[in-house]
């Protein structure tokens, strides 16, 4: 592999001094991710990579990426949800009612639970889309509102314990159905876990390659092949180190598996569905986008549906995590999820933005937590530093938009 | 002191490798009217920019003599000092203000920190009378009239003692009374002894006011001639640097089958329920047939277009429209545009385009299920799709994929068109196609619409340049005050005519 991409930068056409600056746009979220990743690996010698702390930083993070998939579209869409923290938690402990006092099997509590996420999205993407009231005041009121409910839905005190089932999706790891096999000095690993993050890995390549092919076939522009092959080979890398990392420890975390469907659907339906065209569209001008037929109070609403939907998947899974839900639950998660969207490249305005960029913006600030936490940062410098980390963010962001 | 109140010599501007001024000289004599025409991206604005420090000094070369004094300003407020006041396109008033809070904006008229407020509405008044215009210093201008907006900016120039007053473009939005209102405005500032320097499209009010016409031509001089006697076509000429005796392209119409027809059309202001703003209004157009609707501003011809395209304006709407014999419903955008029906917005920017993508998203956006299966876009296609229509309209740009923000006012009303081309709709309602485009792109534009009548469908242009109409259209419907008050064909269609029925029941 490596004596085949070797003679690569030689080929490289000379005159790619303007692609690579575009290039740099687009990923520095990706090289700054990266940058920070080295730094706390360097400032904690090596304990944030190690399979433990990275099977950790996904766990502990799952919840907030699971929000920033739903806000980034609501930020694409010119709109703001700030009602995300109390959903986690209202729904959180509307799936401890039907489990644990009612009984009820844990699939059916789970899915009325999501069904109830949805509810409540609808119930405010009725006020916004239709009725026409800032998200920004009904999500706000939103805020207050569901937190109210889950108080009272609580009594004040936590309900738990919750079933396994539950508690495994947020705590649990894959079982490893194939044993292990040795990697030499890095001891013994989970097959199912590798073979799992190979076929992602191969996946994902081949995919890549046929959207080439056919970018080629219509006589598209494509990134030069020693750019292309090196992405993938740069994605395969990262991937599998982390999959090795992890099938060292106790194998895949259930929430990484989700993650990665929900990303991976997420980013499908945001670049390639009508839907996810229409979010963009929206965002991007709504009169252009209301003359131009799309039916913008249709998709609003449904945005936000979604976001209530994916809160109350983020609540099972906090609330499973805990083993118990309890009123405080999701407290400004809301705040954590909008500033992963932003970090990842949201803009204000709406109409710009990436499931994948938001995603990463969550791990930035996970990967922040993690490291500063690892080398015995107080929590309030931890805080200074992610405010700072936003604010570079976007500063970086709208300056490279007043260059161009 | 010269007679010369303005000499600008070698002035040089260039943005990131792009010259946008190369050399350019200007004199302006003392008390006079001086125009400036050009194509857009002539250089006109970055001239005026430079001239009112907007390009701080430094950044360009050459040299700007001001009252025979070398100048170097390095913000607005420095040309403010010297009476140097430019009055930009869009304007720059607070619509929550009042009248006379606009004025003083930056330049309060206080005591010990506070307003006076007796002073400021006193003075206020004495400059609203000084342009003439009626109203009272403290009306919020958002109650104003966009002519009358125009006015508060002047008087707000006056209160800052001007002795080169710059306007861009300023009747561009402005009705035929309003802008004569406001050359005969700038006539009497002449006679003051205040110098002015606009910068216009409008030929036809360059060659009436005028002392003086510089034309500037891919950002250099050109030539500077007296205005006396001199023709649109001379200056034309001078900005497009060809002879433009053909303004529209040549066309033989093939008109066929009625296709549409709006019968009794009525429709209500959604401000003010009962004020009627369409009324009873019946027209009809032909396969192949483009057909103009003339209007002066507020006769209600973008309300009458909207509000049968998805009823995107308007309440109490009452009226058939009728496709190929057969009623159709148009209440909503998308059963308009199923029902083949196109409407493209007098303001792309606001209602056409979506600035941050590119050629290739926009272009899709209004017929998007046509690249899909089951939901899902196929890019390949759209990208196709985008590529044939850049090529077959000249639209340019970089890549189909460069954000559409960045494209000149032409290109991106190519895009617009484009748009709607690809929902392949056998009516089209262009608004103000060729608003605020230069010369070259709208014989390219002509050139389009004529290609869409010859393709079958219907144009209805509605237009505020009568030249337009006389040289576009096969039938031109006059609207006044929201009713049909007359109908000419070609043949026996003049301004003159046209002006008749566009004022006619109005004052009466």
């Amino acid at each position: 592999m490596t004596t085949k991409t070797a003679p690569a930068p030689a080929a490289a056409p000379p005159a790619s001094s303007r692609r690579f600056s575009i290039n740099l746009r687009q990923s520095g979220i990706y090289v700054a991710f990266a940058l920070i990743v080295v730094l706390f690996t360097v400032l904690t010698d090596g304990a944030l990579l190690q399979p433990q702390n990275i099977s950790n930083i996904i766990v502990q993070n799952s919840y907030v990426l699971i929000l920033a998939i739903g806000m980034i579209l609501v930020i694409i869409g010119g709109h703001i949800d700030l009602s995300v923290g109390s959903t986690v938690a209202l729904t959180g402990a509307i799936c401890a009612v039907l489990t644990v006092q009612w009984g009820l099997p844990w699939p059916v509590a789970v899915l009325l639970t999501l069904l109830s996420g949805a509810v409540i999205g609808a119930a405010q993407g009725y006020w916004i889309a239709y009725f026409g009231i800032p998200a920004f005041i009904v999500t706000l009121a939103g805020m207050l509102v569901f937190r109210a409910l889950t108080l009272t839905t609580l009594g004040n005190q936590g309900i738990g314990p919750f079933p396994d089932e539950i508690r495994s999706l947020a705590n649990g790891f894959t079982g490893g159905y194939l044993g292990n096999v040795g990697l030499g000095p890095l001891g013994g690993a989970d097959l199912v876990s590798l073979l799992a993050g190979l076929a992602c890995v191969a996946g994902f390549g081949l995919s890549q390659w046929r959207k080439r092919a056919a970018r080629l076939g219509y006589g598209q522009a494509v990134e030069p092949l020693p750019v292309f092959v090196l992405k993938i080979v740069g994605v395969a890398v990262v991937v599998m180190a982390v999959v090795v990392q992890l099938a060292r420890f106790r194998n895949l975390p259930w929430v990484l598996v989700l993650l990665a469907a929900l990303a991976l659907g997420y980013s499908l339906m945001a670049n390639n569905s009508v839907f996810g065209r229409h979010i963009y569209s929206i965002g991007g001008n709504l009169q252009a986008a209301t003359l131009s037929g799309v039916k913008v109070k249709a998709v609003t609403f449904w945005v936000f549906v979604n976001m209530g939907a994916l809160a109350a998947l983020a609540g099972v899974i906090f609330a499973g995590r805990l083993n118990q839900a309890g009123p405080t639950a999701g407290m400004s998660f809301e705040l954590d999820a909008i500033a992963a969207a932003f970090i990842g490249g949201a803009a204000v305005q709406g109409g710009v933005g990436k499931v994948v960029g938001a995603i990463t913006g969550g791990l930035i600030m996970g990967v922040i937590n993690n490291g500063m936490s690892l080398i015995g940062a107080p929590s309030e410098r931890v805080m200074l530093v992610k405010g700072l980390v936003l604010l570079i963010a976007v500063a970086y962001d709208v300056w490279t938009k007043r260059r161009a | 002191m010269s007679d010369d109140i303005l000499v600008m010599r070698g002035i040089t501007k260039r943005f990131a490798g792009v010259t946008a001024l190369h050399e350019v000289s200007l004199t302006v004599r003392r008390g006079e009217i001086h125009a400036i025409c050009g194509e857009n991206g002539a250089g006109k604005s970055t001239l005026m920019k430079v001239l009112s420090g907007v390009h701080p000094h430094g950044t360009y070369d050459g040299d700007i003599l001001f009252e025979g004094e070398s100048c170097s300003f390095h913000g607005v407020r420095d040309s403010e000092r010297r009476g140097i006041v430019i009055i930009h396109q869009e304007l720059a008033l607070c619509g929550q203000l009042s009248v006379a809070e606009n004025l003083f904006l930056g330049n309060e008229r206080s005591r010990r920190g506070l307003i006076d407020w007796n002073r400021t509405n006193h003075e206020a008044q004495a400059l609203l009378d000084r342009v003439g215009l009626r109203e009272n210093p403290t009306t919020p201008v958002n109650d104003l009239g966009v002519g009358k907006q125009q006015l508060v900016e002047i008087a707000k120039a006056l209160s800052k003692e001007v002795s080169l007053l710059i306007l861009d473009e300023p009747t561009a939005a402005l009705n035929d009374d309003d802008s004569q209102h406001l050359l005969d405005l700038l006539d009497g500032l002449r006679a003051e002894g205040i110098t002015s320097v606009i910068i216009s499209h409008k030929l036809g009010e360059v060659t009436r006011i005028a002392d003086t016409v510089t034309v500037l031509r891919d950002g250099r001089t050109i030539e500077t001639l007296p205005a006396k006697g001199l023709s649109e076509e001379r200056i034309i000429a001078g900005m497009v640097g060809r002879d433009l005796e053909h303004r529209f392209p040549p066309r033989t119409p093939d008109i066929g089958e009625e296709v549409l027809r709006i019968e009794d059309w009525t429709v209500h202001s959604p401000a003010q329920p009962d004020r009627v703003v369409v009324d009873n209004a019946t027209l009809s157009l032909r396969r192949g047939e483009i057909v103009g609707l003339a209007g002066l501003m507020g006769a209600g011809r973008t309300e009458l277009a909207m509000s049968v395209f998805g009823r995107t304006y308007g309440v109490g709407v009452s009226g058939r429209v009728v496709k190929d014999g057969q009623e159709i419903d148009t209440r909503t955008v998308r059963g308009a545009i199923r029902h083949g029906l196109a409407y493209v917005s007098e303001d792309r920017k606001r209602y056409g385009l979506n600035l941050i993508e590119g050629v290739q998203r926009n272009v899709s956006a209004a017929a998007l299920d046509k690249l899909a299966t089951r939901g899902w876009v196929n890019e390949n296609e759209e990208y196709t799709v985008a590529e044939r229509f850049r090529k077959s309209m000249g639209i340019r740009t970089a890549a189909v994929s460069t954000p559409t923000g960045t494209l000149s006012g032409g290109n991106q009303q190519k895009v617009v068109l484009a748009k709607w081309m690809f929902t392949d709709p056998d009516v089209l309602i262009l608004d103000e196609p060729t608003r605020g485009i230069d010369v070259g792109a709208k014989y390219e534009i002509y050139s389009i619409i004529n290609d869409l009548a010859a393709q079958g469908r219907a144009v209805l242009v509605i237009s505020s340049e009568l030249p337009e109409l006389l040289g576009l259209c096969d039938r031109v419907y006059a609207l006044s005050e929201g009713r049909i008050t007359g109908e000419v064909s070609r043949e026996e269609a003049t301004q003159e005519r046209l002006m008749q029925y566009m004022t006619r029941g109005q004052s009466s």
